[in-house]
């Protein structure tokens, strides 16, 4: 135990005494939930849009001054057909499209019904939301204005059409995905360079031949990084909670119960790297990149996992981290428990204890 | 009590059996022996270290240490051996006490405990106890290393190359401190590729290629060395070398410090005379030839020739 316990304090001396190590651990979270923060912001102020206007009446040019004094927009020009538009979109100069059809006042005015259309790139879901969301309101506020003093009220009907990406998957909620990610890379590039260095500075053949067992160095080396990554954990939710305002609705001990076992998962996979590379370049590169595709691509924050074809979607299912979003958008945001996630939590706990019995079996105790 | 260490017919091969490493090599190290094993860079030396201290398996051949079988045993035997590999193997980031701590505690031991057997070697780096390893010059790691294989009180101690890269004053006591290991009971295998370094140990194992050239004791390797040498000088030392070459009666002739080694062929051992005036011909000034007593390392030489 005692070996044990100053092999631990000795990984920290490692830890703090390296830039590097320390630049992944707490640099790379908060350079992240930052850069996902406020450069990849989803929030819109002057896209460009195009009107098509038919019917050219009252109505159709109080809604559109509306719309031109809208922060959020700026009216590029009325384009007077269709097909106008279409060429718009394709050269991708703008976002969304609205299309007054012909005798829209007198449709109002006469059947109290009119219907405006409302066309967007959805290849952009998260602005694509947001601007028809907008449009909505600008039109509903003025149908409001309109039914202020008339007692059978008149409705506009929006009718949204999303071009390209019509089931609109994409997430704002980025702070679960960008968790996952920072474990994922900060966890297995920790570990395995942590590993490889020993071997590669010639230290692990001095630990070898030694009472100490090959499988207390396996884990003197994880305990340390766990500790730190939940300590990462806590500053991820911070910054998320306090900078970025992402409400934390869920059960705070079911979310760090999860996330030990995500982090232990990306241990394993640390583990699993360094038995099989023996530089510290290598295993940096294949934890980084390797493991930063994968997460980014398969756990759906970034990319709808719908979307892609389906063998991508199958090798999505072996991507711990993809279970992990899910469990952790459910808990964090809609706020809700265990039953809710049981089934994903089963799979990472397997997952978990899979990966770390692997790496387990594949740490040689000798050299070759 | 049984031998050191032993080895009987220990191959061991790298890339699928491509690269030979060693080849059938067996010797024994006996109980309280300073035993150093002799060759030159790449002749398979730390690959035997590396079979002793249970970090590679052997492909035929069974070794034993402190009488424990490498192979099945390997767990008792990382507990009672102390190994200082070829390359500075400590944490540079940590101090020289916090070093000497850490091995300690992982030997499940104290520094105090054994500080007797450190004492001589750890007080002269005890002042630096607080710098980082890696700001350690050459000689003072090689202590440093050789208090942290040693502070568990090791049966069996192993120093792979532990004076490569190490000044010749720091070699010196570096022997030294070895020889006075030897006088407290413990066991030492060590490699060198310095040949002058050989007469320090009791007995040597001479090795090139994978392949043992010869075991015995320094004196008796030197004493075995067949034939007589002369040590050749003249003022022209480059063309001398292949002047002394094309003489009939040479079989070796090589740079030597600031002279030639120079063996005649077996039957034309009188030819001295014969080549001063063979070289006066060829317009040599200054020529000196005399006898000398042949080194281990003119021995390793020769034997290499053999070999080939």
């Amino acid at each position: 135990m005692k070996q044990f316990l100053v092999f631990v304090r000795k990984e920290f001396y490692h830890v703090f005494r390296d830039k590097r190590t320390l630049l992944i651990l707490f640099g790379l979270p908060i350079a992240q939930v930052l850069l996902f923060g406020f450069a990849l912001t989803t929030e819109i102020k002057n896209a460009q849009i195009v009107v098509v206007d038919y019917s050219k009446d009252v109505a159709t040019q109080q809604i559109i001054t509306r719309i031109a004094a809208s922060p959020y927009f700026s009216l590029d020009r009325e384009v007077l057909s269709y097909a106008d538009m279409e060429r718009a979109f394709r050269r991708g100069k703008i976002k969304c499209a609205v299309v007054f059809p012909p005798h829209f006042n007198e449709d109002l005015l006469h059947g109290h019904k009119a219907q405006v259309q409302i066309i967007a790139d959805a290849s952009d879901p998260n602005t694509d939301r947001t601007l028809s969301n907008y449009l909505n309101a600008i039109i509903g506020e003025y149908q409001h204005d309109l039914n202020a003093n008339i007692p059978v009220p008149y409705q506009i009907k929006t009718e949204i059409t999303m071009l390209y990406n019509p089931e609109m998957n994409g997430s704002m909620n980025f702070i679960p995905g960008v968790i996952a990610l920072v474990l994922m890379i900060a966890c297995t590039t920790l570990t395995s360079v942590s590993i490889v260095r020993e071997k590669e500075m010639g230290t692990m053949e001095v630990l070898l031949v030694s009472p100490f067992r090959p499988l207390y160095v396996i884990l003197s080396k994880a305990v340390p990084y766990l500790a730190l990554s939940l300590m990462n954990f806590t500053i991820i939710l911070l910054l998320g909670v306090f900078l970025l305002d992402v409400p934390i609705r869920g059960n705070l001990v079911l979310l760090f119960a999860e996330s030990l076992f995500f982090i232990l998962s990306c241990l394993s996979f640390g583990l699993l790297i360094s038995s099989f590379t023996s530089s510290q370049q290598t295993a940096m590169m294949i934890s980084m990149m390797g493991m930063m595709l994968p997460t980014i691509l398969f756990t759906g924050f970034l990319f709808p996992i719908e979307n892609m074809p389906w063998p991508l979607q199958v090798i999505s299912n072996i991507v711990p981290a993809k279970w992990y979003y899910s469990i952790m958008k459910t808990v964090m945001l809609k706020g809700l428990g265990i039953t809710a996630v049981w089934k994903e939590s089963l799979v990472l706990v397997g997952m978990t204890c899979a990966l770390l019995a692997i790496s387990l079996k594949s740490f040689k105790i000798r050299l070759a | 009590m049984p031998d050191a260490v032993t080895l009987e017919g220990i191959t061991k091969t790298y890339d699928k059996g491509k690269v030979v490493a060693v080849k059938d090599v067996s010797f024994t190290v006996k109980q309280g022996e300073l035993f150093g094993l002799i060759g030159p860079d790449g002749a398979g030396k730390s690959t035997l270290f590396r079979i002793l201290t249970t970090l590679l398996l052997p492909d035929a051949g069974v070794a034993t240490v402190a009488g424990l079988d490498t192979t099945r045993d390997f767990r008792k035997i990382r507990a009672c051996v102390g190994y200082m590999p070829g390359r500075f193997s400590l944490y540079q980031d940590l101090s020289v006490a916090e070093n000497l701590n850490f091995f300690a505690t992982l030997f499940d031991t104290t520094v105090e405990a054994n500080y007797a057997l450190i004492r001589d070697i750890y007080e002269q780096i005890k002042p630096f106890s607080t710098r980082r390893a890696g700001k350690l010059s050459g000689g003072m790691k090689q202590k440093l290393a050789l208090c942290c294989a040693l502070v568990h009180k090791p049966d069996v101690l192993f120093l792979d190359e532990p004076t490569t890269g190490v000044d010749a004053v720091s070699r010196k006591e570096f022997w030294d401190m070895l020889k006075r290991l030897k006088e407290q009971g413990i066991s030492i295998l060590v490699s060198t590729p310095y040949m002058d370094e050989a007469n320090l140990c009791e007995r040597i194992a001479l090795i090139q290629n994978g392949k043992i050239l010869s075991i015995d004791t320094p004196q008796q390797i030197i004493r075995d060395y067949p034939g007589k040498l002369y040590a050749v000088r003249s003022g022209s030392m480059h063309k001398l070398l292949a002047d002394t070459r094309s003489f009939p009666g040479t079989a070796s002739s090589y740079a030597f410090g600031q002279y030639l080694h120079l063996a005649f062929t077996p039957g034309r051992e009188g030819s001295a005379a014969n080549l001063e005036k063979y070289l006066g011909e060829r317009g040599h000034s200054g020529i000196e030839i005399e006898e000398i007593t042949a080194s281990v390392e003119d021995r390793f030489i020769q034997l290499m020739g053999n070999d080939r």
